[in-house]
């Protein structure tokens, strides 16, 4: 197993691009995390201070940076492209074939890549919020910080969950450009199917089915925290209180997706000649 | 002798056009085999298959004794199919420390092999800056790495100007004196009669001979003839059974032999049949001229 990560990190890490992909989402969600964290003075006329909203309180904080950082997925969704598009335009997949790698293996081997930086980009989350947490919080015992860490355990199998969709289509499509616009067609696709159920028969049934979607199951894991802001701001509008917690279902649905998109990533590359 | 590759009836179909017609050949270990075609005989894919990235359709194949899967075989066999392929942003050094992942094999390897292809000097350089020849070098290095039971080369000179053409060749005679065993495939014919000791011949996916290139070559060979009169001759190469086809070509006559036989008695022969020769050479064919025999005929 560490053959093979070592076997891609030296891919990744040699090329420029990449690098600086990784880079980028890894450095950007801390530093925006850590801006949004200090104080700033707007010139003397009014100081925003983000820590004051009571966001960064435990536990609302594991919620709320999960959510946010989760956006920055898109910078190595296209690390995760490119290294299957790289390895179909260099021909490199079929020379490690020819090496001596198995088809299995070489799978493997993006994947275990995909967990390692998701699970790198998890723990770094994880250490950010607990000590901007640690900071602001007005709550700092130990029963309050660690309640709903789950958003954390959420947060990674999303990674995972969406590198694996990245893979999937990469190995599908074999070009790193049609991959992405993919992703774009698949939003839209689950879109447009939400929109016919929901016109055949209701709105709820749509959602329902909806939230069994790929993309949508990913969404769904760790649901928007605005309404959830508003709720500490105004503990009496009772019509806002939603479900906002990470349930074992929904981490079931997306580790399906994974298995799946693994899966059938391996079947591709086993029936297809190079 | 120990056999390396058994290949029995292999079959592959992409759609409707069959690449490689139930082939069956077997390589022992210590020779330099030819497989020769023209473009499109089946070559790369009966390569590709045993190398496990193309699927075969039917038929089967097995490394050494047939008790290693192909995927560990593989790690004792030395390949380049077609072009070189690396990572264009890693250099040298850095593309063959990665295929030392791959094969299990130490790095101390790298050095040795990149000094053998003579590449030493520009180990560091990225493989993008490499000219065709040297790519093609690194590539030979990068199938030595694992110091293989059997080399497999596809097409090695394709596209190389002569001297990188050259220098290619005489580091494949090098390899083949260390007792390494050598599959070319090439559909040039000179480069497998320079270097190979035995060939498969193949057509549009069918075999159409294989054994040693020296008993290829020899058949019984041909004669030139003319004689005053040309149809009179002609007719009776017709009527004996020791001459196989026939040409001709103005009032040159050019017959080939089925059964051994010598430049005098086949000028004993015309002469007691009332036939003057004005011409007679026998001749031996090239392998150029046996490989087009075969695959024209057909």
């Amino acid at each position: 197993m560490l053959r093979l990560l070592n076997l891609e990190l030296q891919k990744l890490l040699l090329n420029r691009t990449s690098k600086v992909l990784i880079f980028i989402s890894f450095i950007l969600p801390f530093t925006v995390l850590i801006l949004s964290s200090i104080k700033i003075n707007f010139f003397g006329f009014f100081t925003l201070e983000l820590g004051e909203l009571g966001i960064f309180n435990f536990p609302i904080i594991w919620h709320i940076t999960t959510f946010f950082a989760s956006y920055f997925k898109f910078f190595f969704a296209i690390v995760v492209v490119s290294m299957i598009g790289n390895e179909y335009s260099n021909k490199t997949i079929k020379q490690n074939l020819i090496d001596g790698l198995s088809k299995k293996e070489f799978i493997l081997s993006k994947f275990y890549t995909i967990v390692f930086f998701s699970l790198l980009a998890t723990l770094l989350i994880a250490v950010a919020s607990f000590l901007i947490g640690l900071y602001y919080s007005s709550y700092t015992e130990m029963s309050i910080i660690f309640r709903e860490t789950d958003f954390l355990l959420a947060y990674f199998v999303k990674l995972v969950g969406f590198f694996s969709l990245c893979l999937f289509f990469g190995m599908l499509l074999r070009r790193s450009a049609f991959a992405l616009a993919f992703l774009f067609v698949l939003y839209i696709l689950e879109w447009i199917t939400f929109g016919v159920i929901a016109w055949q028969v209701n709105a709820e049934m749509a959602e329902k089915i909806q939230n069994f979607f790929p993309l949508k199951a990913m969404y769904k894991l760790i649901d928007q925290p605005f309404q959830r802001i508003m709720i500490t701001k105004f503990p009496d509008k009772s019509d806002l209180i939603y479900d906002y917690a990470v349930h074992w279902h929904e981490i079931a649905i997306v580790l399906g997706w994974t298995a799946l998109f693994i899966f059938l990533s391996f079947r591709l590359l086993k029936k297809r000649d190079l | 002798m120990d056999t390396i590759l058994t290949i029995n009836n292999l079959t592959k179909k992409f759609g409707y056009l069959t690449a490689v017609k139930d082939l069956t050949f077997t390589i022992n270990k210590g020779n330099v085999y030819g497989i020769l075609g023209p473009n499109g005989s089946g070559k790369s894919t009966t390569l590709g298959i045993v190398l496990n990235v193309v699927n075969k359709t039917s038929g089967n194949f097995h490394w050494f004794d047939g008790n290693t899967t192909t995927h560990d075989a593989l790690k004792k066999v030395g390949a380049i199919i077609e072009r070189p392929n690396f990572y264009p942003y890693m250099s040298a050094y850095q593309n063959l420390k990665l295929v030392c992942k791959i094969k299990g094999v130490d790095y101390s390897k790298i050095d040795e092999k990149l000094e053998l292809v003579g590449l030493i000097e520009r180990k560091d350089s990225k493989f993008q800056t490499y000219s065709l020849g040297m790519k093609q070098r690194l590539a030979i290095a990068s199938a030595l790495l694992n110091d293989p039971e059997i080399l497999i080369l596809d097409e090695p000179t394709n596209g190389l100007d002569p001297q990188g053409i050259h220098q290619i060749r005489s580091l494949i005679k090098q390899i083949a004196s260390q007792g390494t065993t050598i599959l070319l495939a090439s559909h040039l014919l000179d480069e497998v009669e320079k270097v190979c000791s035995h060939v498969v011949v193949l057509r549009k996916g069918e075999k159409l001979y294989s054994g040693r290139v020296d008993e290829m070559i020899s058949s019984h060979g041909y004669l030139e003839l003319k004689a005053e009169n040309t149809d009179e001759l002609v007719q009776f190469l017709e009527a004996k059974k020791m001459f196989g086809k026939i040409k001709i070509e103005d009032d040159l006559i050019t017959a080939f032999l089925d059964e051994p036989m010598d430049a005098k008695s086949v000028n004993k022969l015309m002469f007691e049949n009332g036939i003057t020769l004005t011409h007679l050479v026998k001749r031996k064919e090239s392998l150029e001229e046996q490989f087009l025999q075969l695959t024209d005929n057909n």
